[in-house]
């Protein structure tokens, strides 16, 4: 994605279809995240019973790697676009700074899910 | 309703100021009417532009009261403000003269979306057959009827932003193009309105559906060339 948002077709029609399929899959996540959540609450919890469900359930950490996965492919492509469009910055410098976000999300977000699941 | 209407002009050029002027308010006014009047009675080096007051030109866009209109089309008392109204050129273009745009750069950048019909055809050929109630020929109807009038351009963030971006208008036009079964230049056009000057670029917020006199969506025609881009990219078509 190095020479993404420069005026190249290809590269903008493929993060088009990133962007596409992220939000797809984020907007299972979010649904089933939001599903859970309620289910797991209703009769209230503390967070060392969560935790307890939640150790060692692998489907449950493959689930949220998912869906930390999809939040590092769609937040940077968004992000870059404010970069450049509200800030004013060059495509080279939104791209920096966008990667450098999905890189903190994806590392942010794996290390949350494992800690929960290990 | 009051017998007068307090209007705010723009007078200048890029940098200017709004002048006050009265002007008698009449039953089924429109805003051209007002603009004309104030040039006809009130201040002779008034520049504006119309032709045919019908909205079929699309040569008498403005902003008035905030909201790019036709103005030929707009009845007063549809957008005054009590009897208050504020009369701008298009945004996003450069003005040439209190109301008048240059609209040149708009209309450069239909060409640059190749915005002409290429067919292979002649005038000793038969006919192509278009059934009416084709996919593609029902796709291109809907955005056929755009009169040009730079409504949809002047309310697009995104040409604010990025004024490169070639804009509802003419990426409108590619799509009634790109579902012409005659033409013949799809993949040279997909290439030139492609990428983040083009296609790509739009929000998909639809202020320019909005906005449209002509009921338009440039919002679903643009949707429309990221899907054919992005197919053609898998192909390996837009190389
Ligand atoms: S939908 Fe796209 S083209 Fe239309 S106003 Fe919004 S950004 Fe501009
Ligand atoms: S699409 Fe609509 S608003 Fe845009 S130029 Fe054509 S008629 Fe005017
Ligand atoms: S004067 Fe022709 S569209 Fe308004």
């Amino acid at each position: 994605m190095s020479s993404a948002l420069n005026p190249d077709a290809v590269t903008q029609a493929k993060l088009w279809y990133w962007q596409r399929i992220s939000a797809m899959v984020l907007a299972l996540c979010v649904l089933v995240h939001l599903g859970g959540m309620i289910y797991a609450v209703r009769g209230g919890l503390s967070a060392a019973e969560i935790l307890g469900r939640t150790h060692g359930n692998w489907l449950f950490g493959i689930f949220y790697a998912v869906f930390v996965f999809a939040c590092a492919v769609h937040v940077p492509i968004g992000f870059a676009r404010i970069c450049e469009e509200w800030l004013g910055l060059k495509a080279g410098a939104a791209w920096l700074i966008a990667k450098a976000l999905g890189l903190v999300i994806l590392v942010m977000g794996l290390r949350a899910v494992y800690g929960v699941v290990a | 309703m009051s017998a007068t209407l307090k209007v705010k002009v723009w007078r200048g050029k890029t940098s200017g100021s709004f002048v006050d002027y009265e002007v008698p308010r009449l039953e089924s006014q429109t805003v051209l009417d007002v603009v004309t009047h104030i040039q006809r009675h009130l201040d002779p080096s008034l520049s504006y532009r119309f032709a045919c007051r019908v909205g079929m030109c699309g040569s008498c866009a403005m902003t008035v009261n905030g909201v790019a209109r036709w103005t030929c089309r707009t009845h007063v008392s549809k957008v005054a403000d009590g009897d208050a109204l504020e009369i701008a050129p298009l945004s996003n273009l450069p003005v040439i003269k209190d109301l008048a745009t240059d609209m040149r750069e708009f209309f450069d950048k239909w060409a640059k979306s190749h915005g002409q019909f290429k067919g292979t055809k002649t005038r000793h050929d038969e006919f192509e057959q278009v059934r009416p109630e084709s996919r593609e020929r029902m796709a291109a109807n809907a955005g056929i009827e755009c009169i040009g009038c730079g409504v949809c351009y002047a309310s697009c963030d995104v040409v604010t932003w990025r004024p490169d971006f070639l804009g509802p208008a003419a990426l409108n036009r590619a799509w009634t193009l790109a579902n012409d079964v005659r033409d013949n230049a799809q993949r040279e056009r997909l290439k030139a309105v492609a990428g983040d000057v083009g296609c790509h670029a739009c929000h998909t917020q639809g202020s320019c559906s909005e906005r449209c006199p002509k009921q338009i969506e440039p919002t679903a025609g643009i949707a429309g060339l990221k899907r054919l881009a992005g197919r053609a990219a898998v192909r390996g078509e837009l190389e």
